[in-house]
């Protein structure tokens, strides 16, 4: 569709694509001789630009009558091999739009951040090309028209993240979070690949449109094949998005710095298995057991990772668990069929979480990288922009209204109890009580009651500079406003992305028009319960960290193991390290010294020594004379012309 | 009375067994390079008989190469005769053994 | 008959040359019987009507060649070093050579007796070639049919000419 440039700005998504891997090259290769600042500003020129077409890939869409909305722009044949193509292709549509709009937005308010946090860092260059290489990735994955390329950019964020998170990488902690995020994420991915590989064996294709329009050809509903590739699509996604039993290495990546935790570890890779199961929801409606299995994991995790947050004192780690909550949610979500409500909620969170951790960033920074909220308390008056984001984006997270957390939390509470069960229903709204708990309890911990702070760090605190703020006064009013695209009478965001799950048939058909099926009553009342139990958490909260600070302590005395098992996150680690790491460990081991060293080496050096040897006897025939080898020489040629006499 | 080309080739021959016993049992370097400038020679002759008899110019192009390289070949022999000699102070090929292991 | 006899007398001189150049203690003395041996040759080419190459055999070995070999041993000075080399380290040696010499030639001598001269003939008959001109002929060849390889020996002389340079140059540090 042409515009008043002539052509559709939908040819230049491209672009997206490479403004940030041009940041990253020019930073990787040059940055080290760059000036700072210079540094940072191409870092964020780059996703600044990216974001600016992206909303005008955004408009050019919108033109676009809702069925025609997908477009694909392919590049070049990248795999041609008897019946298999991969073509390297990107493909626009309202689901990839929205992602896209998220990553470079929020991306881009982050990097503007990053210039002031990272600021006076040794490895300056090194950051932005990082983050400008995962933004890179993360647009792939979304952009990707293909499996494979999905499965690049899938594997790019997670090499990001490693890189990212093992950035103080002379920091024992933060090297071996990382390599424990990637190793993790290996499990993962193993599930991904095998899924690609199972799609490809049943579609033969892995381009997305050619499978999800011939699904009911291939599949049928509940059959083994539909039910194995979406369990190991969810796999993958429980490896990314940091799910049970995967979930272990999000709050270990905590290590990394603080702006790379608002990107990566909380509004955008870690939401990349959400994006997945929400683009291949034609298949998952296939699989009714997997659909459970999503929803049963999903509010488990927003469960159990709650529970844990409970309890946590560093400021990040509470965030980190939340975090994995929170993508419970939205796994819940996926799992009753409200693929459209987890991608709204994926957004709204994009939003309060960045905003969350940006600000705790911000405190962090203000007190010297101190990260214990038992050493903080207030620093409400000495912080106040960061006070009062960090309290709209606490009252999003806790789901009250008018902030967007509220709309999204409670439309996913709704869809669990209408398409699921009361079980469901149960468990969100357990762990949304929970979360708004543990949110507001690290809210009166760091910024109100008393200062714990020791003295020195107490006379350094200042208010971040304006770089930093600016990104967390955008943040906070997305965070404010963001609800109300999926406010139910307007519900902007169902219609928008209702074609992507349309395909799918029945649920996506319910979906779009979800506000006609649930009765008025029914919506209110449920917007008062999840209200209602918002406020509850948080008066619970009030009263314990502000009223009567001693009751924690009580509380805890009262139930000690439970608070053990809490605060040592039920031993998931260590269970882990014991029946996982260590048997691994244990044969590697056995492996090296007795298989490699004895077996294999032993081998090599046999026959290294047995050439030796040979090589000492044959050794005395070079005498060294070059008359000797003269003569050889001749004998060689005198039987060389007897042997050719006698043949010919 | 014409010679058979036969006695050229014998002759070929026998000058070329004499220039590779030359190379086995003289030790100074100069004559051992002279003595393969004899079994060049003959391959030339035998060459040049070659192109006799078959009634072809090919044979004689050939020794037009021969010399070519047999004039390369003298010249870097003695650059190298020469630089040994600077370096070691002997021509004996018996004494160049260091790459001898 | 001029033939015959100028083929045994010019044999006879090649042979036993070739035979000084390699007993010959003194390498002056081989250099000069070498020089007399590639003269004798050019003299035989002669009798094969290969005239162009005995003068470049003339011209380029009995006379660059050689002038280079002996400027060598005037240079380096060694016309007295084999005796200064002492005892010969490899006692059989000289027997040996000498036996596979002698094999050698036997069975280059049945080779040639046996099966060497035969094949199918080509355009360039004596007579021919004395119509056109040796030398016009080898001049004709090398620049239509042998310019690729004639190149290539061009290539390989300027080679030699650096390397020669490079090598006598390290030569002189010492």
């Amino acid at each position: 569709m042409p515009n008043v440039f002539g052509e559709s700005f939908l040819d230049l998504i491209g672009f997206v694509l490479l403004l940030p891997l041009a940041g990253a090259v020019v930073n990787g290769l040059c940055g080290k001789r760059l000036n700072t600042s210079v540094v940072g500003y191409i870092g964020c020129a780059t996703i600044g630009l990216a974001f600016l077409i992206s909303v005008l890939v955004f408009i050019d869409l919108l033109r676009l009558s809702p069925e025609h909305r997908l477009f694909e722009k392919e590049f070049f044949t990248w795999i041609g091999s008897g019946t298999f193509t991969a073509i390297a292709g990107l493909q626009v549509d309202p689901l990839s739009t929205v992602m896209i709009l998220v990553v470079t937005g929020v991306g881009f308010l982050i990097h503007v951040y990053s210039i002031g946090y990272m600021h006076g860092d040794e490895g300056y260059y090194r950051y932005f090309t990082y983050l400008n290489l995962f933004t890179f990735s993360m647009l792939l994955l979304v952009l990707a028209n293909n499996f494979l390329l999905m499965f690049i950019g899938w594997e790019g964020v997670g090499l990001c993240s490693y890189l990212l998170i093992g950035y103080w990488f002379e920091k024992k902690s933060a090297s071996s979070a990382g390599k424990k995020a990637f190793i993790v994420n290996r499990v993962g991915d193993f599930g991904f690949i095998l899924a690609i590989l199972l799609i490809f064996v049943t579609f033969n294709t892995v381009d997305f449109t050619e499978v999800f329009h011939s699904t009911p050809e291939h599949l049928t509903t509940g059959s083994v094949v539909a039910t194995a590739i979406t369990l190991l699509l969810f796999l993958g996604a429980t490896g990314k998005s940091a799910q049970i039993p995967l979930y272990t290495w999000l709050p270990d990546a905590m290590e990394g710095p603080t702006p790379v935790s608002a990107l990566i570890h909380a509004a955008t890779m870690v939401t990349a298995g959400v994006y997945m199961v929400v683009r291949c929801n034609v298949l998952f409606v296939m699989s009714p057991f997997s659909l459970t299995v999503v929803a049963v994991i999903g509010g488990a995790t927003a469960l159990f990772a709650a529970t844990i947050g409970l309890v946590q004192n560093d400021i990040k780690r509470v965030l980190a668990y939340s975090t994995v909550s929170q993508i419970g949610y939205m796994f819940l979500a996926c799992g009753v069929g409200g693929f459209i409500t987890a991608v709204f909620h994926l957004m709204t969170h994009a939003f309060f979480k960045a905003l969350l951790f940006l600000g705790s960033g911000s405190v962090i920074h203000a007190l010297g990288g101190e990260q214990d909220m038992r050493k903080m308390g207030g620093l409400r008056k000495k912080l106040p922009t960061t006070y009062k984001t960090f309290l709209i984006g606490t009252l999003a997270i806790a789901g009250i209204p008018p902030f967007a957390g509220f709309f999204s939390k409670d439309e996913i509470l709704l869809e669990a109890y209408t398409k699921g069960n009361l079980i469901f229903w149960g468990l969100g709204a357990f762990a949304a009580l929970l979360t708004a708990f543990y949110m507001f309890r690290l809210l009166f911990m760091t910024f109100h009651g008393k200062s714990r702070m020791d003295k020195d760090v107490e006379a350094h605190v200042h208010e971040s500079p304006r770089n930093m703020l600016i990104p967390l006064i955008v943040l906070a009013l997305l965070s404010a406003v963001g609800g109300f695209l999926g406010l139910p009478a307007a519900s902007a965001i169902n219609s928008f992305l209702a074609p992507v799950v349309g395909g799918g048939g029945h649920i996506g058909g319910v979906d779009g028009g979800q506000a006609h099926h649930v009765s008025q009553n029914l919506m209110f009342s449920m917007m008062g319960l999840s209200t209602g139990i918002a406020v509850v958490g948080i008066a619970l909260a009030y009263l314990m960290y502000i009223k009567k600070p001693e009751l924690p302590t009580q509380i805890a005395g009262m139930f000690k193991l439970i608070y053990k098992i809490l605060l040592n996150k039920y031993y998931v680690d260590e269970i882990y390290d014991a029946t996982i790491v260590n048997p691994t460990i244990k044969s590697s081991f056995f492996l090296w010294r007795w298989i490699d060293v004895k077996v294999i080496d032993g081998f090599v050096n046999g026959v290294a020594r047995l050439v030796e040897l040979n090589s000492e006897a044959l050794r005395l025939f070079q005498t060294g004379f070059v008359r000797n080898y003269a003569l050889s020489m001749l004998f060689g040629g005198i039987v060389i012309i007897i042997c050719a006499l006698f043949l010919l | 009375m014409t010679i058979p080309l036969t006695w050229y080739l014998i002759l070929s021959g026998s000058l070329f067994t004499i220039g590779a016993v030359g190379v086995l049992v003289r030790r100074n370097a100069l004559v051992i390079l002279m003595s393969i400038e004899l079994m060049l020679n003959a391959v030339n002759l035998a060459f040049v008989t070659f192109s006799r008899q078959h009634e072809s110019m090919d044979g004689q192009i050939f020794v037009f190469f021969i010399m070519t390289v047999a004039a390369a070949e003298a010249a870097v022999g003695l650059a190298i005769v020469v630089a040994l000699f600077k370096n070691k102070s002997t021509i004996n090929v018996d004494d160049i053994n260091i790459m001898k292991w | 008959m001029l033939e015959s006899l100028l083929f045994v007398v010019m044999g006879t001189i090649m042979i036993v040359c070739a035979g000084g150049v390699v007993f010959q203690k003194n390498p002056i003395y081989s250099a000069i019987f070498l020089i007399q041996t590639m003269v004798s040759l050019a003299v035989l080419y002669v009798l094969l009507h290969a005239q162009f190459i005995a003068v470049v055999q003339v011209m380029v070995y009995a006379g660059a060649v050689m002038v280079l070999f002996v400027f060598v041993i005037m240079l380096l000075n060694i016309d007295k070093i084999e005796e200064e080399m002492g005892k010969d380290r490899l006692v059989y040696q000289k027997v040996t050579a000498i036996f596979f010499g002698l094999l050698l030639f036997a069975v280059i001598g049945i080779v040639t007796l046996k099966s060497v001269l035969q094949g199918t003939k080509g355009e360039y008959t004596p007579e021919k070639i004395s119509e056109i001109g040796n030398t016009q002929l080898v001049g004709k060849l090398l620049f239509t049919d042998y310019i690729f390889p004639f190149e290539i020996a061009s290539i390989l002389l300027f080679a030699a000419t650096i390397g020669a340079l490079i090598l006598a140059k390290k030569g002189l540090k010492e």
